[in-house]
């Protein structure tokens, strides 16, 4: 399509007015300098339509002053949707793919679909939400500090490695509509954070880094709320927050937060 | 369990001119020196001392002497002193043994197998000292052709060339993170690089945020597996953004570093918590091929909004050359090669001393090969591991490099006696530490004066070899393999090299 032509498209400069793009064949590369350009100009609510592939979407967003923006999406974006993510909110209307929220910092990307792998893989901060199942090696190496804690709540399950390296934040999984837990190696050179389970795992598909113990009362507290966020998060589904609840819950959590420390000899 | 290890230091202390005044004691963090007071004089414990030299300098008496031990196993060529200790180390623990610094193998040092031209007679030297010599270097990636549109005797220059780092001198501070260093040595090579026209390398442990304003601009910040303090605005403070994928001194492998040195400061830089291993994984998990390692950089390149050039660095292994044209390929800027002989904060023994190639080899070789594939003007060479001295130098830039970077060489200039203990966190010289009694002892502008001073001598002599060759400009010496020859070298490292021998 020709670039005049979708130049049309784009609003001129009212900010409080929302913006949409039709993505439809327009290369990742200027997809981001269209949405950089609509941030710069102070439009807070962009709409995509028709994506189909473009990478790192809301990645080029960065600016001093920490703008915010809404893009909503409709079709199948790329892979490393939201990498580096600096406070914007994105939802997908549709499944994702691989690298959701890679080193993400902060804000919100909720999917209404599934996700592929290493999602959320070395998020500090921020929440994503995915309604159904996501791909392998989901919150490899995670971390928090302080009060910056990254949030992930995935519907349905996922695919082995789930949490490997975790150093931090949380991860809870629901298996709605009674999907079991069928990942291996959840866990491994776990270090910090939490994994929540609504359903069973066996003791054979944890890393050895890992310890399984039943919900204490802070955290059935953290579930509500967070599981909460997620139920809001996806009216269409008409989820009962506390049928949710009513499952039991085990939580994944490492033995050590130095577990290599018996390693090395001087 | 009873030790079977020898110390590895004996300390000598001259009893006529020791006065007890216990400044060995106050200096030494291993805890070798202690004064007994029945006896009323200082005793030593040879099996804690390092060989740092910390005390012997600062003696005010010049009463301690520290050198190897002289007890002895039964000689033996094939079981070193150094394999019987090791072994029995581990015999001891079931650990796997744990090293500082770079690889101290008698592996052969190239560069000292190598030597410069000069001018006689028939292309006159010039003298630095009084002629313009030019060592500014420009490292990103070049244009295939530069487009020129003439308009009568008005020519515009159409190409744009995409965002390059200019540097006053071919060195570059090579990644030491902080939390692996002490943040005044942090600081100092921060400063030392905006004072003398240079970049320093964050390494993976992030950029502390109140550098940030003042430091970032000579900045290279690092992206690692461990992803450690990344957030978009470290990317965008910085002049260029490093995916470092490999290190010389433990190719293949990741790093942790340990909780102790861990302190609140340090989490706070990298996002973890305090007194928490910092882990980073042998792999980047989204990184298993060309494609990936390109969808890595373009998303770099996305997040600095295409503004800074990316660089990708890997261990010199094997195979790396073929590795290298494929980084190319895949958009990479700068590719920077960590030799044989890289330094490290911490690494398996194992692997330094016996994984990777030397970086003289490497450097040429990889020159070579994007030379041969016609794209060595897409990216910038940094050469890194082993650099020792400015002849060192200059030789990398005529066997191809663009550039060098300095780590263990930054260290020594600030006081590092290499003594290979950086992985306990107690350098008494305040470098490899975080403890804030001993980094306290580094003065961060006693040390940035130091290095500073390090780069201006080594610009001069840099420049005054090139003036010997009777060349102005650096760029003409780069990867200009005729002004080198070989001493004493097989033909296969001739080659490799692509030098003649000496007399050829």
């Amino acid at each position: 399509m020709a670039r005049a032509e979708l130049d049309e498209s784009v609003p001129r400069w009212d900010p409080m007015e929302q913006a949409e793009i039709d993505a439809r064949g327009i290369a990742t590369r200027e997809l981001n300098d269209r949405l950089r350009d609509l941030m710069k100009a102070g439009i807070e609510h962009v709409v995509l339509k028709n994506v189909c592939g473009q990478r790192y979407i809301g990645t080029r967003l960065y600016t001093p002053e920490k703008k915010k923006m809404e893009i909503e999406i409709f079709g199948t974006p790329g892979n490393d949707l939201g990498a580096f993510l600096y406070g914007h909110n994105i939802r997908v209307h549709g499944n994702a793919q691989d690298g959701v929220g890679n080193t993400m910092d902060d804000g919100e990307i909720v999917v209404e679909g599934r996700a592929g792998d290493v999602l959320g893989m070395s998020m500090r901060g921020g929440k994503i939400f995915i309604r159904d199942n996501v791909g392998y090696r989901t919150a490899l190496h995670m971390k928090e500090f302080e009060d910056k804690k990254p949030l992930l709540v995935i519907g349905g399950t996922s695919q082995d490695f789930l949490g490997e390296y975790m150093a931090g934040g949380t991860v809870i999984l629901l298996g709605l509509g009674d999907r079991t837990h069928l990942a291996n190696h959840i866990g491994t050179g776990m270090h910090g954070g939490a994994i929540y389970l609504r359903g069973a795992v066996d003791p054979s598909q944890v890393g050895k880094e890992v310890a399984i113990s039943p919900l204490s009362d802070p955290d059935r507290e953290l579930l509500k709320k967070h599981v909460g966020e997620f139920v809001s998060n996806f009216p269409e589904l008409n989820l009962d927050l506390s049928e949710i609840m009513k499952k039991e819950f085990v939580r994944l959590s490492p033995r050590s937060k130095r577990p290599y420390e018996k390693l090395y000899t001087y | 369990m009873k030790s079977f290890l020898f110390p590895e230091f004996q300390v000598f202390r001259d009893e006529n001119l020791c006065d007890q005044c216990r400044g060995c004691e106050r200096q030494c963090a291993f805890g070798t020196h202690r004064y007994d007071e029945t006896q009323d004089r200082m005793i030593s414990d040879d099996f804690k001392c390092a060989g740092c030299q910390r005390c012997v300098i600062f003696c005010p008496k010049g009463a301690i002497t520290i050198r190897p031990t002289p007890s002895s196993y039964r000689p033996n060529a094939n079981w070193s002193r150094e394999k019987i200790e090791d072994l029995k180390r581990q015999a001891e623990t079931g650990g796997v043994i744990l090293t500082g610094c770079g690889n101290d193998k008698p592996f052969r040092i190239y560069w000292d197998h190598i030597v410069l031209n000069a001018s006689q007679v028939t292309n006159p030297s010039i003298d630095p000292l009084r002629e313009p010599m030019e060592l500014r270097t420009f490292l990103g990636s070049k244009p295939d052709f530069i487009d020129l549109k003439v308009d009568g005797d008005h020519v515009d220059i159409d190409t744009r060339i995409g965002p390059n780092l200019m540097i006053e001198a071919p060195i570059l501070f090579s990644a030491m993170s902080y939390g692996a260093i002490s943040y005044n040595a942090f600081n100092a090579l921060a400063r030392a690089a905006c004072s003398s026209g240079t970049f320093f390398n964050t390494g993976e442990g992030g950029l502390p945020r109140e550098m940030r304003e003042e430091f970032g601009r000579c900045a290279i910040v690092q992206v690692a597996s461990g992803r450690f303090g990344i957030d978009a605005e470290y990317l965008n403070c910085a002049a260029a953004v490093e995916i470092k994928v490999g290190q010389g001194a433990k190719p293949g492998i990741g790093g942790h570093l340990p909780g102790e040195k861990v302190s609140q400061s340090v989490a706070s830089t990298r996002m973890i918590p305090a007194g928490a291993d910092a882990i980073s994984p042998a792999p980047h998990h989204d990184i298993y091929s060309i494609e990936d390692l390109s969808m890595l950089i373009h998303a770099l390149k996305e997040a600095t909004n295409y503004e800074k050039p990316i660089s990708v660095k890997i261990a010199a292994v094997h195979n790396f050359a073929a590795i290298a044209s494929g980084i190319v390929r895949a958009g990479a800027d700068i590719i920077a090669i960590d030799g044989l002989r890289g330094g490290t904060g911490a690494a398996p023994k194992a692997i330094r001393d016996n994984v990777g190639i030397p970086i003289e080899l490497a450097i040429s070789s990889l020159d070579r090969r994007l030379r041969d594939e016609g794209i060595r003007n897409r990216c910038s060479i940094i050469a890194a591991g082993g650099t020792r001295c400015s002849a060192d130098v200059i030789k990398a830039i005529a066997l191809g490099a663009d550039a060098v970077y300095i780590g263990t060489a930054a260290l020594v200039a600030m006081g590092c006696n290499l003594c290979q203990k950086c992985y306990t966190g107690k350098c008494n010289w305040g470098i490899c530490t975080q403890d804030p009694r001993l980094s306290g002892r580094l003065n961060t502008d006693i040390a940035a004066m130091r290095l500073s001073n390090l780069l201006a001598a080594w610009s001069h002599e840099i420049k005054e070899m090139l003036g010997g060759m009777g060349i102005n400009a650096l760029e003409s010496l780069r990867g200009n393999r005729d002004h080198l020859r070989g001493v004493g070298l097989y033909e296969w490292e001739l080659d490799v090299l692509g030098i003649k021998g000496a007399g050829e």
